[in-house]
């Protein structure tokens, strides 16, 4: 069943005329899965969150990636959104004078006809329902994107627009940095509240305790540009003890 | 493209144009009385005759087009002004159905209402119980006044008109605030002015609901020199708002008004502009106003449309603890050369002045921000604080910062801030990467820029500051 699935194949990327960074990746996450991505720093994890999305400053040299069997490769970020993916930033970035509101009402209106907007109570019970989840209040909503947000308030806001978008596949690029245990927590929650049977995401971290809250199905290990191990979550655990030495040593075995 | 007479049988083509197409319109020409094309001393008289005025305002007239002669067009500014042909403009237009004003919108002639709502503003009409005033032309032809405001005792009148029903009020402010000596623009002004508003706020008064004047012009080559004088009295409190709308033409069209406001002790006065003339427009405009003692002054301009800008609201703060502030936007686009700014000039002690000053430059658009902060010596602590960003929307884009700061006294305390920035790609790929497009998320990422000025704005313009955005951006990147 290729349609039920996020699926990259045989990736091989650069930056726009520079060095290449993706060396022959292949990941299938399905529908209703939850997979966590590990490796040591420089592996090419963050980058291949940002090709998923469409960033321009990449571009690929081969392979393909398949939203639901669809080939992606020809759409920009927008229509890759409006096809169903969803990055939560590593590094949120910050829009002045754009609240957030105003913000998620403009994203939710560019998923659906021009003459069917989305209504004022709906979309207010949408917004309702994320910022309960993630156990905020309204005011947040009128604060302008990321203006003067700490960096656990901005990983919060990329998880409250992924409970608003409702994509199909998320990739959560190290949502855990810089989060303390309870911020970490409420973070944990609000992807919980989104996982079911249709939606996939791919976790991306350093650090087996974010998956003590966030619990995989899968667990692949990234080394230079490549899925180098998959394993169950118990290989997190394993990772976490043993140090990516261990897998470098093994590799090179 | 859609230069069609109302009886043209193409005419019905023209309802639900998109926005855009809106500035392209002209109604049909028929007028009573235009003076003959170019300045000159017999347009002058011409003018003055026709408007059956006092002779002092003859001679005041006259008088300032000698000044205008002797002194010339400035030598700094925006080098496109030199294009500007006297010899092919008309000074003195007037609509043939109506002279004066009308308190009943049933009286205004219908090709005024229809160009209202070629303008897309309907709302007009729903407004006027709010007391609209309206220009056609170069002179007022409809105006209305609240029922409350009469009984409160302001006077909310064309100017022309004003200066027919209360001369005395009229003579002792007028040119007190802008004489003719003070610039060139000014000069032309005060020798072929026509309509504008006349405000008097008495003492104590204070008005709630804002004053609005919605003009626009209408004929080719058409000048457009608007004469507003507004007097707030002691402890008076007012908004007044005018907004201006042009349609498209092919010769250039030329605007060159001068505002001036009184705001005396302790009273509150608000200024609000929305200039979006039509790319073809040199927009010369003096505004300034005298701020007494412990009286605030603030002027929301914005310059979106028109060819050329000149426009620097300043404040005078004259006695102590004077406060003056502009906001200003301007949007450069393709062709256009926006140079605007604010002239703060402390006089007084412990009078403060800010100034926060948004740009945004397109293609082959310039914006600059031009600026004056003067404190004489013995204002004592005045206090001035000048913030200008300046939003580049591509490489080709260009903008200019010329703030001059003139400080002679001690204890004055003075900021200067300044910017410049690019659109962002990283702002630019986050917002797309929720699924809004590319045009929508640099139109997004402007509103943003412009967001600490347009929140001050009253709703419907900042609805159509929002909807000029949008128009701007299509296609502008990517």
């Amino acid at each position: 069943m290729t349609k039920n699935r996020l699926e990259i194949k045989n990736l091989h990327a650069r930056v726009v005329d520079g060095e290449s960074i993706l060396k022959g990746l292949d990941l299938i996450i399905p529908k209703g899965e939850v997979h966590a991505l590990m490796g040591p720093n420089g592996s090419g994890k963050s980058t291949l969150a940002k090709i998923i999305a469409g960033d321009p400053s990449y571009e690929i040299t081969e392979g393909d990636i398949l939203v639901d069997g669809e080939s992606i490769l020809g759409m920009e970020a927008d229509e890759r959104a409006r096809a169903g993916l969803y990055l939560a930033f590593q590094y949120p970035v910050e829009v002045p004078g754009v609240s957030i509101a105003n913000f998620l009402r403009l994203a939710l209106n560019a998923r659906r006809d021009e003459d069917d907007e989305i209504g004022v109570m709906e979309f207010y019970e949408t917004l309702q329902a994320a910022i309960k989840e993630l156990n905020w209040d309204d005011s947040i909503l009128e604060r302008n994107l990321h203006e003067g947000f700490s960096g656990g308030e901005k990983k919060r806001s990329e998880i409250l627009q992924l409970l608003v978008l409702k994509p199909k596949y998320a990739i959560l690029d190290e949502t855990d940095s810089g989060l303390d245990v309870d911020a970490l927590k409420t973070v944990s929650q609000g992807v919980n509240a989104a996982r079911g049977p249709d939606f996939g995401a791919l976790v991306i971290t350093h650090y087996q305790r974010l998956l003590n809250y966030i619990v995989p199905d899968v667990v692949h290990i990234m080394v230079k540009g490549k899925i180098v191990k998959t394993g169950s979550k118990e290989l997190a655990m394993e990772l976490d003890e043993k140090g990516y030495d261990w897998i470098t040593s093994q590799l090179a075995a | 493209m859609s230069d069609l007479p109302l009886d043209h049988p193409d005419a019905a083509k023209l309802e639900g144009m998109t926005h855009e197409n809106q500035y392209n319109f002209r109604l049909a020409e028929n007028y009573a009385f235009r003076s003959e094309k170019g300045l000159s001393k017999r347009v002058v008289e011409q003018i003055s005759y026709m408007k059956n005025e006092p002779e002092w305002m003859l001679k005041f007239r006259l008088k300032a087009l000698e000044i205008a002669e002797k002194k010339g067009r400035p030598k700094w500014g925006p080098s496109t002004v030199d294009t500007l042909n006297f010899d092919e403009i008309y000074f003195y237009i007037r609509p043939q159905d109506r002279q004066g004003t009308t308190d009943n919108w049933e009286e205004i002639p219908e090709e005024v209402r229809k160009t209202y709502q070629r303008l897309g503003v309907p709302e007009a009409e729903q407004r006027i119980l709010a007391g609209v005033g309206a220009q056609y032309e170069s002179e007022m032809v409809y105006h209305s006044l609240k029922e409350e405001w009469t009984r409160q005792g302001v006077i909310f009148l064309d100017t022309d008109t004003g200066l027919k029903e209360y001369p005395e009020i009229f003579k002792e402010h007028f040119a007190t605030v802008v004489p003719p000596e003070d610039n060139y623009f000014a000069a032309v002004n005060s020798a072929v002015w026509s309509g504008g508003s006349f405000v008097y706020v008495p003492e104590g008064v204070e008005i709630e609901v804002p004053l609005q004047a919605y003009f626009l012009i209408n004929a080719q080559s058409a000048g457009q020199f608007e004469r507003t004088l507004i007097i707030g009295e002691k402890g008076s409190k007012f908004h007044y708002i005018e907004g201006c709308t042009a349609p498209a033409y092919t010769t250039d069209a030329f605007h060159s008004g001068v505002i001036e406001i009184i705001v005396k002790e302790g009273s509150r006065a608000r200024y609000t502009t929305i200039q979006n003339w039509s790319h073809n427009v040199f927009n010369l405009v003096t505004q300034r106003a005298m701020v007494y003692k412990n009286a605030s002054m603030g002027w929301l301009d914005g310059n979106l449309g028109s060819k050329t800008t000149m426009k620097y609201p300043s404040c005078y703060l004259m006695e102590e603890g004077a406060r003056g502030e502009v906001l200003s936007i301007a949007f450069a686009s393709d062709g256009q050369w926006q140079d605007a700014g604010a002239k703060m000039v402390h006089v007084a002690p412990n009078t403060s002045s800010s100034v926060v000053s948004k740009s945004i430059s397109k293609g082959s658009g310039r914006s600059s921000y031009r600026g004056l902060v003067q404190i004489h010596e013995g204002a004592y602590n005045a206090r001035s604080n000048v913030e200008c960003d300046a939003l580049l929307l591509d490489e080709h884009a260009k903008t200019d910062t010329y703030p001059y700061i003139e400080i002679n006294e001690k204890t004055a305390h003075v900021g200067h801030e300044a910017t410049v920035s690019k659109l962002n790609d990283e702002q630019i790929f986050y917002l797309m990467s929720r699924g809004i497009p590319e045009d929508e998320a640099a139109a997004l990422i402007v509103r943003g820029f412009l967001e600490p000025v347009a929140k001050e704005l009253p709703l419907e313009y900042a609805v159509e500051l929002n909807r000029l955005i949008e128009l701007e951006m299509e296609g502008s990147v990517g």
